[in-house]
């Protein structure tokens, strides 16, 4: 199952990377939200899938998921959900100011 | 020894004190009593029974960089050198530069090249001595540009900076070498282990390195280019920096380590070759120059080639000449520039076409130049100092070993023809420089100023100098034995006696002379029937073109690499970054085979997991291909849940509730904001990016699979969670393993992903805020 979520993160990884490529502005948003979720699929991969009971101590019990990549996954998500807020507000007030979102017209003075 | 050295700059520190009252006793007074300290505490240590002095001071002990201090005959040469000359260029200063210049700084540069000058022949840590040859360079930067609303001076200084400060940059190479290479940064210990230099494979590395900053600090072909535009410093500057001083670092350099560098015969071959054709070349262009300045610098090439031409030849004899001839350079060359100095300042041109005939007005000027002017063309007069040094030139060059063969052989049976061609048109241009200028029907009348002479202050400093000529040329031997045959034994690195005398009899040197005398006075009155030829020859050998080009086309094609991939387009360099990242991490993997597959720790697959799979993949795509706004949005949602459905089924409660929660609002954002954003247009991009795009992302898509699959495969130790799972009771006293890892092991880590939404709800808040501060306004 592994090797099938691996090649769920890469393929997540690559429509994300695609999207970052784009001009518009919410493609770009879209872009960088599939990365995360490529991302943290990716980490909770690197530890190993399914081999025991999910990590809250119960009785009688002695393997557990591996609890590490939950928590370092955790942190991530709320991180990527600031980002993407802030990102989206710079996105919506930056077309607002500049009429347009598209990547190739918001460029610096020198190149108009 | 070392308060000498610091001396002017300390003194450079009160100079802009000193300056305020300059309109009462002009600055250059100050000044001139720093040179003439410095000169009186040095000249003691003339006599016959001279030895080097040694002084250490720390500076950077632990990097082995101490200011160590060295004065032996050739440092004392250059060191009475600079405070002799600098004592009287400083008070020509006085007579030359007008009270209302700004004298704070000119003589705050001034002292701050003499001490660094200084520096530079006492040195005897090489990282010490590169210090102060920097600063030289940059003294003489700001010597140059000090009339910096003038054009060609900027255009000079930066000029000489940038050739300069490119040899001194390869001179720090070839010091590093050295110091490493031996272990020590002292020059008489690395002089000590010279055969471990000598037999290092880096060798020639080192020599073409060393050469090269001496090569272009003593202005020698091809990187002889900046000094006729320096003349465009203050003429005080230029007797100083560029006849007497500066450009003759280069020299010292060569004769600093010519114990060591001349055993190899690459050093004979680069050393004389570049040095002779530097005389001719110098020499030759000197004839052709209208500005009595310009005339004098070719001329200073010409005469520094001669002496790095006799450093090349090495022998003992060419070693006493170079010397000797370092000394007598340095006296009538700084009273020809303050000569020319003098008449620029008496008529206010400087262009020999519009002078002549200033005999009758300036009859002491004229006969210092005539004495000055002669001693450089080498004529046979007994009082004339230039003429021993020649002389001495013409012997060392007839006596050179033939029994070599070779290359040697070859360049040994052409070097007396080249120098006696070169002294040829070094008489023309001395010839040139004072009938030119005090013979001849002049157009008086027509010269900005009617001239008369100089004042008595401004005659003081070239008369002294041209006192010393004679002097040295009466009697030689009041300098030979106490001085000059010092500096000839440090150079050497043994004990060198020669007796300078005038007559030697009828021997091939002196009809060497003699040949020179003839033809240079036909060449010279005949000089305007073949003037023409110079419209040929450096027409097409113009190396300040070359220059000019080289700096321009460096500028423009840098302007072209640098806007050829830095368009401004966000996209382009996202590609380029994620182009360099794949390279480098497909490369290593392949080059290290670092792509394994171990499929012997793997969970079974479910149907159920493959179908939430497929559902995220084919939602995934489907954010590319949606051509609606909150179609794309919702189907971005569907990836989202689809993880949390994954998080459930790989048992982690705490990440699937989070990503739920997450998710909804992340849609919800995004749904708030699509609104008021443009709607989703058809991408009009080229074929070419479509495919661009394409293929990056599928292979970045690859990369990061063939990472995960790599990095499962090959765990070289197991996970530390264990700790986790038994201590987070007994430590944490919580039941949920993920919450207590999050709160109490790595709690730091919670706490500044707390400050990171704070952070981001600010941003968030204060770019709305904005927006309406804006509006009100």
């Amino acid at each position: 199952m592994e090797i099938v979520m691996s090649i769920l993160a890469g393929i997540l990884f690559m429509t994300g990377v695609y999207n970052l490529l784009q001009k518009q502005l919410l493609r770009i948003v879209i872009g960088t939200a599939l990365i995360s979720h490529g991302a943290h699929l990716f980490i909770l991969t690197m530890g190993e899938l399914k081999r025991g009971a999910p990590p809250i101590l119960t009785d009688g019990i002695e393997q557990y998921t591996d609890p590490l990549p939950q928590a370092l996954i955790l942190t991530s998500i709320v991180i990527s959900f600031g980002v993407t807020s802030l990102l989206l507000v710079l996105a919506y007030r930056a077309s607002k100011l500049n009429g347009t979102d598209n990547m190739e017209q918001l460029r610096g003075n020198d190149y108009e | 020894m070392l308060l000498a050295v610091l001396l002017p700059f300390i003194i450079a520190i009160f100079i802009p004190l000193l300056s305020r009252w300059k309109h009462n006793l002009h600055t250059g007074f100050f000044v001139t009593a720093v040179p003439v300290v410095i000169f009186i505490y040095f000249i003691r240590f003339i006599g016959q029974g001279f030895e080097p002095v040694e002084r250490e001071y720390s500076w950077i002990p632990s990097l082995d960089m101490n200011i160590l201090l060295y004065l032996d005959g050739l440092s004392l040469l250059f060191v009475l050198l600079i405070s002799g000359i600098g004592s009287l260029v400083a008070f020509y200063s006085i007579y030359y530069l007008h009270k209302s210049e700004q004298l704070g700084h000119f003589y705050v540069y001034f002292l701050l090249f003499m001490g660094s000058m200084l520096g530079v022949v006492l040195s005897d840590n090489v990282f010490v001595l590169y210090t102060f040859w920097e600063f030289t360079s940059l003294s003489s930067f700001l010597l140059i540009g000090f009339w910096n609303h003038r054009e060609g001076s900027r255009y000079g200084a930066l000029k000489s900076m940038l050739i300069t400060v490119f040899g001194g940059l390869s001179l720090l190479g070839g010091l590093v070498y050295l110091s490493v290479i031996t272990g020590t940064s002292s020059i008489q210990e690395i002089m000590s282990q010279r055969e471990l230099v000598l037999n290092h494979e880096f060798f020639p590395l080192i020599l073409g390195l060393i050469l090269l900053g001496a090569f272009t600090k003593s202005a020698q072909f091809p990187f002889h280019i900046w000094l006729p535009d320096a003349m465009e410093a203050p003429t005080p500057v230029s007797a100083y920096l560029h006849s007497a001083t500066m450009v003759k670092a280069g020299i010292f350099l060569v004769a600093r380590f010519f114990p060591m560098l001349s055993v190899s015969e690459w050093f004979f071959i680069i050393v004389s070759t570049v040095g002779i054709f530097t005389l001719c070349w110098g020499s030759y262009m000197a004839v052709r120059q209208t500005d009595l300045k310009a005339i004098l610098a070719f001329s200073t090439i010409s005469q520094l080639g001669m002496i790095m031409a006799m450093l090349g030849f090495g022998t003992e004899l060419a070693i006493f000449a170079a010397a000797f001839h370092i000394l007598n350079h340095a006296t009538f060359k700084g009273s020809l520039f303050m000569v020319a100095g003098i008449v620029d300042h008496e008529t206010g041109s400087r262009d020999i076409r519009r002078l002549g005939g200033l005999m009758t007005f300036l009859p002491i000027t004229a006969t210092l130049a005539l004495v000055a002017s002669f001693s450089m063309a080498g004529v046979p007069l007994p009082f004339l100092n230039g003429f021993y040094s020649k002389e001495l030139f013409f012997q060392s060059v007839y006596e050179l070993d033939l029994s070599v063969t070779g290359i040697i052989a070859f360049l040994q049976s052409i070097f007396p023809y080249l120098a006696v061609f070169g002294s040829i048109f070094t008489f023309v241009y001395s010839m040139y420089f004072f009938f030119g200028t005090f013979r001849g029907q002049g157009r008086i009348e027509k010269l900005p100023k009617k001239p008369h002479e100089a004042p008595i202050g401004m005659l003081v400093s070239p008369l002294l100098l041209v006192v010393g000529v004679i002097v040295i040329g009466l009697i030689p031997d009041l300098i030979n034995k106490p001085f000059v045959e010092h500096a000839a034994s440090a150079i050497g690195g043994a004990d060198i006696s020669k007796d300078i005398y005038f007559w030697h009899g009828i021997k091939p040197p002196f009809i060497m002379s003699i040949t020179v005398v003839v033809f240079g006075t036909i060449l010279f009155l005949v000089r305007p029937k073949w003037a023409s030829v110079y419209k040929i020859v450096p027409g097409i050998l113009s190396l300040n073109k070359f220059y000019d080009g080289l700096v321009a086309r460096t500028e423009r094609y840098s302007t072209v690499i640098t806007d050829g991939y830095m368009n401004g387009s966000l996209g382009r360099y996202m590609r380029l970054i994620l182009v360099a990242i794949m390279l480098v991490t497909f490369s290593v993997m392949i080059y290290t085979g670092g792509f394994t597959v171990d499929t012997g720790n793997l969970s079974d697959i479910r149907v159920h997991e493959l179908l939430i799979a497929l559902v995220m993949v084919i939602a995934a795509f489907g954010t590319i291909v949606a051509k609606n706004r909150i179609a794309a949005i919702l189907i971005l949602g569907v990836v989202g849940y689809g993880l949390a459905m994954l998080f459930v089924v790989y048992r982690a409660p705490d990440l699937a509730l989070t990503q739920l929660i997450i998710e909804t609002v992340t849609v919800g954002l995004f749904l708030l904001v699509f609104y008021h954003l443009p709607k989703l247009k058809k991408t009009s991009e080229s074929p070419f990016t479509k495919t661009m795009n394409v293929i990056i992302s599928a292979g970045f898509g690859l990369l990061m699979t063939m990472v995960a699959i790599s990095a499962h495969s090959s765990k070289l130790f197991d996970s530390m969670s264990s700790y986790f799972v038994d201590n987070s009771y007994e430590l944490g006293g919580g039941d949920n393993i993920v919450n207590v890892i999050l709160v109490d092991f790595r709690g730091l880590d919670t706490l500044f992903e707390i400050a990171v939404l704070g952070i981001a709800a600010m941003a968030v808040f204060s770019l709305i805020r904005l927006r309406e501060k804006k509006k009100e306004e």
